[in-house]
């Protein structure tokens, strides 16, 4: 069982919460993601590591409520505990393995859009720590529905705040604000955007056309996240990868995402369904 | 003379009950049942079957216990060499070991000794003698088949022993892979599980050896002397046709795991799964027909598609019977070429080709081609790929010295010593996917050959 130590509700409908995961916590990287699965009735549901610390033995995850399986999590308390929490999994970001050379030479900058602002933080962080050049840009709908704000400012070198309806920030999306920054002379030698599918399509596109190299991290389906299913295959550079074991990261000018959106609505009838009859099972006897 | 009793057939569930839902296919033997059969036994002076047997069950001895009604007695013969009895009594491809070299099976039919060996487990508490504890700690990777063997045999022997397991649930392939109604996941596997768990077999699951700690960090951190590898084969294999990422192409592991370590059969479970109107499945093995008959129970319309003839279909005979009797198609000498998708991308049909046999290859199978201008499409919603797996490479590549052969499955010697020393490995993850009694043979190998290097530190 794994112990939730802390909650916060960082919008209605993203939670974050610190889970006691003392092998995970020694083992966790930037890019890497892990899995819950709450309850003996729950599914497992990959959600990406938002921050971890060894000496606590604790994690940090940020999930949003989508179905029911997400608001199973988001329902748990502190002193409360998942079934099972098991991770890291994946392959780490690629600037882990970079030498301190290739590392100074670098000048990243991240598009992070929401719920997907929370990975991007243990990645930010470990480049600023580095004293690499971060610049970090999040996007969000409205000024109410950004979170991470406060930590990511000091993670980065410059954060740029947009917001669709101009709430706050930038009035655009986040791939407007990047063309808006590389007109006005920035320059990066590497684009990651981590953020909703179409988001992460549409930042790819951005920073093609102005010759950035992206990465992305891909959030698909999966069921055991080891490589033994085949549910989170994607198409990258016209070749099946699984996105368990090979990714989550992969370079974004060759993945298909029409085809990886496509796939990530598969379950769809059936999510509405389980969502419209679930019984919440809280306080079922633990 | 006993040979003239005919073999005693375990009673069924109907075929087209059974077909709709998910309890064990087969009852079993009652003790009358159980001792008609046992009195079948010559007890051959040198008994095939026990030579045949991969980990060497003395066979006619419990048998003879059974015929005296001493059930508990003959738990105890067979404890001595299998920790999964009641696993093997049910998944073991009898015909071709015990059974297939039972004297009686030359003119007549061989003694049902899995049917037995399945009594005795399921009617007896096991016991095992455990030597004192000499405080020296053995990691297990991996709670299946020979992960359990080698731990049992250890722990007998008095060693400290930690299984890891990366899933939530143990047992490996007999709970992710092989379907409830083959084998009962709570009433049997759970239970074998626990006797291995009281022989002071510690287990953890949700370790992924190989991210969450390495095989290094084993030795090194956590005081580890010995580490066994039982990983399995678990990585599926897919066609590379067109179509085969479009929504509803699983392959047999995703489905099979999502029905039976996820539950999707059972409508307080969360798990969501797609059988479909039609399910077609893709292959002729035992994963093909366990992959077809949970179609099958969900609803679907199921056929197999296999590209030689019945003949050559690697399923156990039992499986595809018991598939035909509940009304799985059989579509022989066919190959998916394509798999074809509607406008939202989900599958609507497969395009599959016509073959024909045509000479013996190396192997002695006659290889099928396909015959030009046979194109023809199945309609389906669901398309589940059964090919085959093949070993994870996961521990391979975070534990520098650990070799591997082209096919990916570690190196090991007969006794399961791998390049690395103290790392031992055996089951799927040295030979490729074959069976459980196998992989238990290859765990009790090892639990031997660690108990030699420990020895001689």
């Amino acid at each position: 069982m794994f112990e939730i130590v802390t909650k916060k509700m960082l919008t209605p409908t993203i939670c974050e919460m610190d889970v006691k995961a003392e092998r995970l916590a020694r083992a966790a990287q930037p890019g890497q993601f892990l899995i819950v699965r709450a309850d003996e009735k729950g599914e497992r549901i990959p959600l990406t590591i938002s921050d971890y610390d060894a000496e606590k033995g604790t994690v940090t995850i940020v999930t949003q409520q989508i179905g029911a399986s997400s608001a199973d999590i988001v329902s748990y308390e502190p002193g409360e505990s998942f079934a099972d929490v098991v991770g890291p999994l994946g392959i780490p970001s690629d600037f882990v393995e970079m030498s301190p050379e290739e590392l100074a030479s670098q000048r990243y900058v991240f598009i992070a859009g929401g719920v997907g602002t929370a990975p991007v933080y243990p990645q930010a962080r470990w480049l600023h720590e580095r004293g690499v050049k971060v610049d970090v840009i999040i996007g969000a709908r409205n000024k109410d529905l950004f979170i991470y704000t406060d930590k990511m400012a000091t993670a980065c070198d410059n954060l740029y705040l947009c917001t669709d309806d101009g709430s706050a920030g930038f009035h655009g999306v986040g791939t407007a604000m990047l063309e808006k920054l590389v007109a006005e002379g920035k320059s990066y030698t590497r684009c990651v955007a981590i953020g909703p599918m179409i988001m992460m399509k549409f930042a790819t596109l951005t920073a093609m056309k102005l010759n950035i190299p992206v990465t992305v991290s891909l959030n698909t389906l999966m069921v055991d996240g080891t490589g033994m299913c085949g549910a989170c295959r994607v198409s990258v550079g016209g070749k099946t990868r699984f996105a368990c074991v090979e990714g989550p990261e992969f370079d974004g000018s060759l993945v298909d995402f029409d085809e990886a959106m496509r796939r990530q609505r598969m379950y769809l009838s059936e999510e509405k369904e389980a969502k419209e009859n679930h019984v919440c099972r809280i306080g079922r006897g633990k | 003379m006993a040979n003239k009793i005919a073999r005693t057939k375990a009673r069924e569930q109907e075929p087209l009950v059974r077909a709709a839902n998910f309890d064990e296919v087969c009852y079993g033997f009652n003790m009358e049942e159980a001792q008609l059969e046992a009195s079948r036994c010559l007890h051959c002076k040198n008994p095939r079957c026990v030579s045949a047997c991969p980990v060497s069950i003395r066979i006619p001895d419990f048998i003879a216990k059974v015929l005296e009604g001493d059930v508990q007695g003959a738990a105890g013969i067979i404890a001595q060499d299998s920790s999964l009895p009641a696993v093997c009594g049910r998944v073991c491809p009898q015909e071709n070991q015990c059974e297939g070299s039972c004297i009686l099976g030359v003119k007549g039919e061989s003694v049902a000794i899995g049917q037995l060996e399945r009594f005795v487990a399921d009617h007896s508490t096991a016991e095992a003698v455990v030597a004192p504890a000499n405080g020296i700690n053995v990691a297990v990777v991996g709670s299946g088949p020979a992960g359990l063997a080698c731990a049992s045999d250890l722990a007998k022997w008095g060693y400290d022993v930690t299984i890891f397991e990366a899933l939530h649930k143990l047992g490996g392939v007999l709970q992710y892979g092989i379907p409830e109604f083959r084998l009962p996941k709570d009433k049997v596997l759970a239970r074998e599980i626990d006797a291995v768990r009281a022989l002071g077999v510690k287990f953890e699951t949700d370790v992924v050896i190989g991210r969450t700690v390495t095989i290094v960090q084993l030795f090194d951190r956590e005081g580890f002397k010995a580490v066994f590898v039982g990983t399995g084969a678990g990585l599926p294999r897919f066609m590379g046709i067109p179509g085969e990422n479009l929504n509803g192409v699983f392959s047999a592991n995703e489905f099979l795991t999502r029905n039976n370590l996820m539950k999707a059969f059972r409508e307080d479970y969360l798990t969501p799964i797609r059988a479909g109107k039609k399910a077609i499945v893709v292959g002729g093995g035992n994963v093909a027909m366990d992959a077809a008959r949970t179609a099958l129970r969900l609803g679907a319309e199921t056929h197999i598609v296999y590209r030689r003839t019945e003949k050559e279909l690697p399923a156990r005979r039992e499986e595809v019977h018991h598939a035909v009797e509940e009304g799985i198609v059989f579509d022989m000498l066919t190959n998916p070429v394509e798999i074809l998708g509607d406008e939202n991308g989900n599958v609507r049909a497969v395009k599959c080709v016509k073959m024909e046999l045509g000479e013996p290859d190396a192997s002695g199978r006659r290889s099928p081609q396909p015959i030009p201008g046979s194109e023809f499409e199945i309609p389906a919603e669901t398309v589940i790929m059964a090919l085959g797996t093949s070993p994870n490479p996961l521990i391979a590549s975070t534990t520098r010295g650990l070799e591997v052969n082209r096919k990916g499955c570690i190196v090991a010697s007969e006794e399961g010593a791998t390049s690395r020393p103290g790392v031992f490995a055996g089951g799927d993850t040295v030979s490729g996917a074959a069976t459980v009694i196998l992989a238990m043979g290859a765990g009790r190998k090892a639990a031997k050959a660690i108990d030699e290097y420990i020895k001689s530190l």
